[in-house]
């Protein structure tokens, strides 16, 4: 039996949750290391991962099966194909600079309070997220897919509601009204999504008999599984709300600014950039692969929702005075594109799409995290309560306006190219849809070049005069993230290669081939 | 005509009685009932003639050497086969030992163990004039406030009876389930009734509180009793006999023997309707189902907080086995009436129960509402007419068993100066004060949630599945929203517990000594592994998911 690569994978930093969790108050540095060993060590793994895949060879790679709930039909089956080893690879590389990001951020407001651990905690949970989202995508069984799904929900809920920005403008006692409430937003959208997807999981089981994603994908495949086409819609529905709520797509998406403006940057990043990709890569794995004629009969209204997503988040970030929540209808809008790209149904489309998942990663987390950065300095996330940071804290300001260049998709970043996929994936295939959806472009420059013009020109504010720049733990964050955004913009190679083969896959699942080029005739 | 001729118009003579068969008892299928209901009456004898000082000990060592007898006994007889193959009816016809019976009995015995040992905790309330005290009043007879019951206390009186109620209470719950005719069905009804009744009403604190649930409970029990024994009656009436099999064979049309001194009332199919509709009333007021809840939230809230714990869980299970039973053998052939109506209640149940329990404030009105929700779950589970209906059932009631107790326990921890601290405003910042403890409190609550990886959506999930695969899909809709009602108010007291900052006069946690801690440990631990491994108990449920006839 070979080593199982992915279990471990989800394991280490599970143990490390634990290990965390379990050191004792006073070594709270202690715990900050171990747990940042424990992220650096799943990133070795995740490596190992992203080198033994194949992107040629079967679909489903470092396959492991085993028995688990007989009764349920419940196999622990895990498997990667490109798109799950591309995301694995972003969330073990984002979490241990979301970790170094946040290492002060839960630091014990007084000292003397024995009890209450809230460092430990923080750490622990982030871990324990990071495991359950790392199962997730490997999961090749659905209920196995579903434990986590849902179970990933209690640990970022306690990250979101128990820590909170340290100094804040208003009083603590407001501030922590205000991210239980979002804590709780949080927590029950998400439920109900998960629990209207629970009892699709069990029609599923009554129609087919197991959760196996492969047995029922290649039953579809080879006709012997037949559901009726009422049946398959509403199937479809259900994984599909729960998908979206967590993706999130409009009109499901209002717990997302709470929860963002509320919980620390760091956290705000894991909940975007790596929670929700769950959401999307979950529509791509499960949605187009378990109910494919569904899945084109939905696409219409879910492409308008996309487009509205994209416009209408673009527009609400325009208009915000909150930092973190302008980060998060930005948010909203690319998830709009991620969506776009996938149920077009052209493999432009699809590859962009997840392209765009690794991208959106890798391009909110340095904005969110400078931000935080920023944020933390001032005690406001009120855009107007700065102005001429670039003249004090020029090497903040800079990285602040990379990630927000990346976040226009400005060419020569890596998300332009996943924005440039999609957009065309979508023109191919509809038209109207694509040019709409091009004018959330022009609005993700003008809401992230007005961020950065009140915050980074003009004259110093007096409140901003002292601010020091970034330092070096700061930096050692933020400096990795631009270098890849840069890399990743000048030579997508590598990502793509992987991703591709994965996304033919699932195109031929939908029975969808990309439209054939014409040329009109000269008349 | 001679007086013999007369007398003879309306009397025949009896032949001479030449021998009574004596019946014949199976005393060693029966042994898990014999051994509780003898250490019950050990109990009585024990509160005569042992010594006041040494009471306690006394009975806490009987009761638990008895339930780990008859839990014994259980897992013995179901090695023997007695859960499957070698099933059959004892004692002429009136007990049935087969799979389901000896699982819930299983269930109920761990069940009371636990909860024993709650009602044996007595390092919770502060020390009276030197005395260890429990939960119970001093001396339930003492009127509360008077000179006597402070009398009674400076005495040092404990109310140690509570030990042989609950092993009699325990009797009735072990025969409830495998009863397997209506009439000791409905004895067994009443003796455990009747014991839960006295409980209810010992609390040391809050005395008035505790006696006004007792006699709500004792008023609505004694109207379903007779609601049920109506319908025993009218059921007799339509078939001639109150035996499970006999009643079924008489529904289905197989048996068509018409008793002479019935025959204006047998097969008369409204006596049948009427009949099932009041036992199955009666049934449904116990396991606590929306329309006839009303009881729960009192009661739960006005008993002692260790007899809510044990009533909560295992009166739950006894009636679901009785109903399981009635539903399953005596009247399949009937499912196509009262399927319909069991939806109804179920829907209104789950429904009912989740949106109620939002409005609460009181931590055990809280947990009662969420009894009722839970409930409805698990008539969803009923309703399947499925051998996965009946085998998802007995692991919910299992799995729900440990969960609720922990749950009670970990309330009797949380106290001011007032006893228990029950309002949820005092529950503020729990889990800064004392972590553990709100931890403990959160993954119960995650359970009742039936968050994945804890026993609760294992449950749910089986009840669902089952529910799903007999046809009942919409049913699994709305216990699906009923859920995500649910999860809102067992959030919010993580929040309250977690988020809030605490108050500064707030309650304190009693640090437990080894008997609760037993108890909330066992909670935490069933509710882990039947989340993360159930396999091999869904096995067993599934074992012992066929009833005999």
């Amino acid at each position: 039996m070979s080593f199982p690569l992915l279990t471990a994978t989800a394991v280490l930093p599970a143990i490390g949750a634990i290990a965390t969790a379990a050191v004792p108050a006073a070594r709270r540095d202690a715990a900050k290391a171990l747990a940042l060993l424990f992220s650096l060590g799943t990133l070795a793994l995740a490596i190992a991962v992203l080198v033994r895949f194949d992107p040629d060879g079967d679909r489903y790679q470092l396959t492991e099966s085993h028995a688990w709930i007989k009764d349920f039909g419940v196999r622990y089956e895990l498997g990667v194909d490109g798109i799950a080893v591309a995301l694995i690879a972003l969330t073990a590389l984002l979490i241990p600079f979301i970790l170094l990001a946040g290492w002060h951020d839960a630091d014990p407001l007084e000292t003397g309070s024995k009890r209450w651990r809230p460092t430990q905690g923080f750490f622990a949970l982030i871990l324990a997220v990071e495991a359950m989202v790392i199962l997730s995508f490997e999961a090749t069984d659905v209920f196995l897919f579903y434990i986590f799904f849902e179970a990933m929900l209690i640990p970022m809920y306690f990250l979101i509601g128990g820590f909170g920005d340290r100094a804040h403008a208003h009083g603590e006692q407001v501030a922590s009204t205000q991210r239980s409430y979002a804590a709780v937003k949080f927590l029950l959208y998400n439920l109900v999504g998960g629990l209207i997807m629970l009892a699709a999981v069990i029609g599923l089981y009554v129609v087919a008999g197991n959760f196996s994603l492969q047995e029922i994908a290649q039953a579809r495949a080879a006709g012997s599984l037949d559901m009726a086409t009422n049946t398959e819609r509403w199937l479809f529905l259900g994984f599909f709300f729960a998908f979206a709520v967590k993706a999130p797509l409009w009109p499901l998406h209002t717990w997302l600014p709470n929860a963002m403006g509320e919980a620390t940057a760091p956290v705000a990043v894991l909940i975007t950039a790596v929670v929700d990709k769950v959401g999307t890569f979950a529509m791509l794995r499960f949605c187009l692969q378990l109910f494919p004629e569904a899945s084109k009969w939905a696409t219409p209204v879910i492409l308008v929702l996309a487009v509205i997503s994209i416009i209408y988040g673009a527009l609400l970030a325009v208009g915000q005075r909150d930092i973190k929540r302008l980060v998060a209808y930005a948010s909203i809008s690319h998830f709009g594109f991620i969506v776009m790209g996938i149920f077009a149904m052209t493999s432009q489309g699809q590859s962009g799409a997840t392209l765009y998942m690794v991208n959106h990663g890798l391009s909110t987390a340095a904005l969110m995290l400078v931000a935080g950065f920023l944020i933390s300095r001032r005690g406001s996330r009120l855009i107007a309560d700065y102005g001429g940071v670039q003249k004090v804290a020029p090497v903040l300001a800079g990285t602040f306006l990379i990630g927000g260049l990346a976040t226009l998709s400005l060419p020569g970043l890596a998300p332009f190219v996943s924005e440039f996929l999609v957009l065309v994936g979508t023109f191919t295939r509809y038209p109207a849809i694509g040019i709409v959806a091009t004018f959330g472009i022009v609005l993700a420059a003008l809401y992230t070049l007005v961020l950065y013009q009140r915050t980074m020109t003009g004259p110093v504010k007096p409140e901003v005069s002292a601010m020091p720049d970034l330092r070096m733990r700061e930096l050692l964050v933020v400096g990795p993230l631009v270098v890849l955004l840069i890399a990743l913009g000048v030579y997508p190679k590598p990502v793509a290669d992987i991703v591709n083969p994965a996304v033919k896959q699932t195109m031929s699942d939908v029975h969808k081939s990309d439209p054939k080029p014409e040329v009109e005739a000269a008349k | 005509m001679s007086a013999v001729a007369v007398h003879s118009l309306w009397t025949t003579a009896a032949g001479p009685i030449t021998k009574i068969d004596p019946p014949k008892i199976e005393y060693g299928q029966l042994s898990p009932t014999l051994i509780v209901v003898g250490a019950a009456i050990v109990g009585v004898l024990v509160e005569a003639f042992v010594p006041r000082k040494s009471r306690y000990y006394a009975q806490l060592f009987v009761s638990v050497v008895a339930l780990c007898a008859a839990f014994a006994a259980v897992v013995a007889l179901a090695a023997d086969g007695y859960g499957t193959t070698k099933a059959h009816i004892a004692a002429m016809g009136a007990v049935a030992v087969d799979g389901p019976a000896l699982f819930l009995q299983g269930t109920i015995l761990l069940a009371a163990l636990v909860g024993l040992f709650t009602f044996a905790e007595r390092k919770l309330d502060p020390q009276a004039h030197g005395n260890h005290v429990d939960s119970f009043a001093a001396q339930a007879a003492s009127v509360p406030g008077s000179d006597s019951e402070q009398a009674a206390v400076r005495a040092g009186f404990t109310t140690t009876e509570v030990f042989p109620l609950l092993l009699f209470a325990v009797t009735g719950m072990l025969i409830f389930p495998a009863a397997n005719d209506l009439l000791t069905l409905f004895v067994a009804l009443e003796v455990f009734s009747l014991p839960l009744y006295l409980l209810c009403a010992l609390a040391r604190r809050k005395r008035l509180m505790s006696q006004e649930a007792a006699v709500k409970y004792f008023l609505l029990g004694a109207f379903a009793s007779a609601f049920t024994l109506f319908g025993i009656a009218l059921l007799y009436g339509y078939a001639g006999s109150v035996s499970y099999a006999t009643i079924s064979q008489v529904v289905d049309g197989t048996l068509t023997t018409v008793d002479p001194a019935l025959a204006g009332t047998m097969g008369n199919d409204a006596l049948l309707l009427i009949g099932t509709a009041l036992i199955v009333m009666g049934l449904l007021f116990k396991v606590g189902a929306v329309p006839f809840h009303m009881w729960t939230p009192d009661v739960y809230q006005g008993a002692p907080t260790p007899v809510t714990g044990f009533m909560a869980a295992a009166t739950k299970v006894a009636a679901f086995g009785a109903l399981l039973r009635i539903l399953y053998v005596v009247l399949p052939g009937l499912r196509w009436d009262w399927r319909p109506v069991m939806w109804g209640v179920a829907i209104i149940t789950m429904l009912g129960g989740a949106i109620v329990a939002i409005t609460q404030t009181d931590i055990k009105r809280l947990l009662a509402y969420s009894s009722i929700a839970h409930a409805g779950f698990i008539l969803a589970g009923v309703i399947a007419t499925n051998p996965d209906g009946v085998s998802s059932v007995l692991f919910y009631l299992a799995a729900y068993s440990f969960v609720t107790i922990g749950a009670f326990a970990v309330v009797t921890l949380v106290r001011d100066a007032g006893g228990e601290a029950t309002h949820l405003s005092k529950w503020a910042g729990l889990g800064r004060r004392s972590p553990l403890v709100a931890a403990v409190f959160a993954v119960f609550l995650l359970a009742f949630a039936g968050i994945p990886l804890t026993s609760g959506f294992a449950g749910k999930f089986a009840v669902f599945k089952a529910a799903a695969e007999g046809g009942a899909g919409p049913l699994v809709v709305v216990g699906v929203i009923s859920s995500a009602i649910a999860a809102f108010f067992y959030i919010r007291v993580i929040v309250l517990m977690f988020f809030s900052e605490p108050r500064p006069e707030g309650p304190t946690v009693a640090v437990p000594s080894p008997l609760t801690m037993t108890a909330i440990g066992v909670g935490v631990a069933v509710t882990l592994v039947l989340g993360v491994a159930p396999q091999y108990f869904l096995d067993l449920a599934g074992q012992a998911g066929v009833f005999v006839r």
